[in-house]
């Protein structure tokens, strides 16, 4: 089975490296076939900023995300852009301090990936809040899959705080939908 | 991301572009000279990473004129060199690209493909420079190119493009595009005992035997033996048409000579070189003939035509030089017709018509982002009505 | 009846003998210029199997086909970066381009500046007479003010370089002017370029009695040469940047070894730059 992910939001955040993370998990530690692609061009530096993953069974031919099975907003403009395009019945995560919205459903989180990543002390790990919420909300990719592509993708000696932005991310959700 | 052993063997995650500079460090490259262009810029940062771990030089020339000129300087001293750049630098480098292919000088020109002419669209993907890698330089002469559609074959076609440089002495292009460049995918990378290398042909005579000719070839093949410099048989390699001591011979006999024999080995080789894939092949009645990325979304329109009942197939072409003519030949006497989908206005499609006299329709865009497979399916299902 | 004058020479050795007569003019001066290579590569203690010449297209890009060396003769303007590849793959070989003015200055200007900036250990040996001489004596980016050239009729209206002074502000760490006439200090400049470590620039004035000799009232190659005699002043501690060359029949010819300093020369990017013991 095919998906598609689209993380989205302004430069800076992560997107990009989140992205990759989540792909190589994917293809590398998680038994699966996966594409990651970025935007290119004026649109990645500083405004807005998108990845695009791919993770399928099977060989992926065409490596383009057109509607995403699974959406993550970090931003407003990100909101307003990709907001409309997400597939019927996909899932979507947004940072509930970051995207303002009325909209509601079954299938849509609001985390304070931002906030949970400023409570660990450096907001620059906010897009490993993410991906750990996007591993709780989702079955795409396991969540040993993804903390082994985190320990081979950041620099060695900020592992740990990585993997603890990414446990808050992940239990965040896993326990908000116990409780 | 990165450790020190030349050959990463094992499982990565890689983009095309880093994919072609880790395909070039397998394939035994020490010798990079480039300048940034995007969406090739990643090729050369990854070098100037790594060839310094592993004994190799990176040197970021003034212009993509002088990064040719100094990868066959590099080359005629011993080194397996290699070059990337896009539209714009592959227009520069084609003067040299002539010198290499008289001076035979084997070296590997990576371009990244992106939307043009001029500077065009930097940042976003084409396939319109197909055509200048077979022409664009000055003069009658044959290369070699392959097209990646993956990270993985970006790996294993930087590899195969240095062998087949070596092995006929000349330059060989890998031209990728800017979505396979910028696309990460598994990567595997196999242990340094099963890559591949092809030794360039050495003289078998010693220095200073006045019998040896350095631009005579001796075999079969017409390639002659390669001379490093340095290496006591003071050779002349000249850019001028030139007889086979190396000498200047400027006249019209001995320069049909020459620049027949530099076609000829690549011409009655073609054969040997000639790579394709083949999908859904023996029963098709369309062929999709398509490269690059292009080619994943050919892929994608031929499982969809079949699942409409339509007997559609693909020819991935692996070398877009030489070309698959004898293969869309034999396919001639099955199928009833092609399509040709690229992201230009129609390049290699002149290519297939050479080989068919049935209907060959072409699905093209001027480039800015891969085709979607429905234009192509579109196409499919018009050829077959 | 034809008479062999001389049935050996002492720079034979470094001659590609079989190559000879060479192609160049009666009166030319790239043939003398030659000659300084060739005493300067027999005494330069270098083993001839690791003398590399580098040229790209003109009349002086001609001399390499001509040296019993191993011989590059590359694009128009393209030496330097071709000679650049070469010599940071292998290190042990002493590199020399031998160029004409426009070869080196017009289309190959930039790769000239760039590798003096960056300080490539190889020698440039300009043989600088003031026009294209293979095509017929175009007007070059040496060609004197005023100067009548096939593409200057009316005179030329485009201020030349000053090469010394161009190769001195981009980072060379030897520069020499002489002439044709100066054979024995051209010599010794071309062995001093050899010995540098570093970007080694020596231009060579010389006649082309055909074409800029001739549109110019110059004369026959040897009346330049009795005018190198007459106007040259040698100079060593020249201001280089008020040296430049006029050709006019009053005015000094200023020629010498300019500069001879130290920096570090570029080897490429290698394992040098990781800074690992």
């Amino acid at each position: 089975m095919r998906r598609e992910l689209r993380l989205a939001g302004f430069g800076g955040q992560g997107i990009i490296l989140a992205g990759y993370i989540l792909g190589k998990a994917a293809a590398l530690y998680d038994g699966k076939e996966a594409v990651f692609s970025q935007s290119y061009g004026p649109e990645a530096r500083g405004g807005a900023c998108a990845a695009a993953v791919i993770i399928s069974d099977e060989a992926i031919d065409y490596p383009v995300v057109t509607r995403p099975d699974y959406l993550v907003l970090m931003s407003q403009e990100a909101f307003t852009i990709y907001g409309p395009l997400v597939n019927e019945g996909g899932i979507v995560i947004m940072d509930r301090d970051l995207v303002e919205t009325t909209t509601e459903g079954e299938r849509i989180y609001r985390v304070p990936f931002t906030r949970l990543a400023e409570e660990l002390g450096n907001r620059i790990v906010a897009n490993m809040v993410m991906l750990g919420a996007l591993a709780a909300a989702t079955d795409v990719v396991g969540r040993e899959a993804m903390e082994e592509s985190i320990r081979t993708s950041v620099r060695e000696r900020t592992v740990p705080l990585n993997l603890k932005a990414f446990a808050a991310g992940y239990d965040y959700l896993a326990q908000g939908e116990a409780a | 991301m990165t450790g020190n052993a030349r050959v990463l063997t094992g499982q990565h995650f890689l983009m095309g572009d880093v994919a072609c500079a880790e395909g070039g460090l397998a394939a035994g490259c020490d010798f990079f000279a480039g300048y940034p262009i995007t969406p090739s810029t990643e090729i050369a940062e990854r070098l100037s990473r790594r060839l310094p771990e592993v004994g190799g030089v990176f040197t970021q020339m003034e212009d993509e004129i002088a990064s040719m000129a100094a990868i066959i300087g590099a080359s005629m001293a011993g080194a397996r060199a290699m070059t990337a750049t896009s539209g714009p630098g592959f227009s520069l480098m084609m003067e040299n690209i002539g010198l290499a292919v008289m001076m035979e000088a084997p070296c590997v020109v990576v371009d990244v493909q992106r939307g043009s002419p001029s500077t065009g669209l930097p940042t976003l993907a084409g396939q319109a420079d197909v055509m200048q890698a077979k022409w664009g330089s000055h003069g009658d002469y044959e290369i070699v190119a392959y097209a990646p559609s993956s990270p993985q074959e970006s790996f294993d076609l930087v590899i195969k493009a240095f062998n087949t440089a070596d092995r006929y002495r000349i330059p060989v292009f890998v031209m990728a595009d800017e979505v396979i460049g910028h696309t990460a995918e598994r990567v595997t990378i196999p242990p340094a005992d099963q890559i591949p290398r092809v030794q360039r042909k050495r003289p078998r005579y010693a220095p200073g035997d006045e019998s040896f000719l350095p631009f005579r070839a001796e075999d079969e093949d017409l390639v002659p033996p390669m001379v490093h410099a340095g290496e006591g048989y003071r050779v002349n390699v000249d850019s001028l048409t030139h007889d086979e001591k190396g000498y200047p011979a400027t006249f019209a006999e001995p320069h049909d000579r020459l620049v027949r024999r530099l076609a000829a080995k690549i011409r009655q080789n073609a054969h040997q070189i000639i790579e394709y894939e083949e999908l859904l092949l023996d029963d098709a009645q369309v062929v999709v003939v398509a490269y690059g990325c292009t080619a994943r979304s050919a892929r994608r329109a031929v499982a969809l035509a079949r699942q409409e009942g339509i007997r559609a197939g693909l020819l991935r072409l692996i070398t877009l030089w030489p070309f698959a003519g004898q293969k869309v030949w034999e396919l001639s006497s099955q199928a009833a017709a092609f399509v040709v989908p690229e992201l230009n206005l129609g390049q290699m499609i002149t290519q297939v018509e050479r080989f068919t006299s049935h209907p060959v329709v072409g699905v093209n865009h001027a480039g800015g982002a891969i085709m979607p497979p429905e234009p192509i399916l579109d196409a499919i299902r018009e050829v077959v009505m | 009846m034809a008479e062999i004058a001389v049935a050996s020479h002492p720079i034979d050795a470094v001659l590609r003998r079989d190559r000879l007569p060479h192609i160049w003019c009666p009166g030319c001066g790239i043939g003398a210029v030659m000659a300084c290579y060739a005493r300067a590569i027999l005494e330069s203690g270098i083993p001839l199997d690791k003398h590399i010449c580098v040229s790209g297209i003109g009349c002086s890009a001609r001399v390499p086909g001509y040296m019993n060396l191993d011989t590059y003769h590359t694009t128009h303007g393209r030496a330097i970066p071709f000679a650049t590849g070469l010599k940071l793959v292998n290190p042990e070989l002493q590199v020399t381009v031998f160029s004409g003015d426009g070869d080196l200055f017009a289309i190959g200007g930039n790769h000239f500046i760039h590798a003096a900036r960056r300080n490539i250990d190889i020698n440039v040996f300009c043989v600088n007479n003031f026009n294209y001489g293979m095509t017929g004596g175009q007007a070059g980016p040496t060609t004197p003010m005023g100067s009548f050239t096939t593409t200057t009729p009316y005179g030329n209206v485009e201020p030349p370089f000053n090469l010394a002074a161009l190769a001195a502000a981009c980072g060379a760490v030897f520069v020499a002017r002489w002439t044709a006439l100066h054979v024995r200090q051209a010599q010794e400049a071309m062995q001093r370029a050899m010995q540098k470590k570093g970007f080694a620039f020596v231009e060579i004035v010389a006649p082309c009695p055909v074409s800029f000799g001739k549109s110019n009232d110059i004369g026959e190659g040897v009346d330049e040469m009795w005018m190198y005699r007459k106007q040259c002043v040698v100079n060593d501690d020249a201001d280089v940047t008020k040296i430049d060359v006029t050709m006019g029949k009053e005015a000094e010819l200023v020629v010498g070894n300019f500069l001879d300093i130290e920096r570090p020369a570029y080897m490429g990017y290698g394992k040098e730059v990781l800074g690992e013991a």
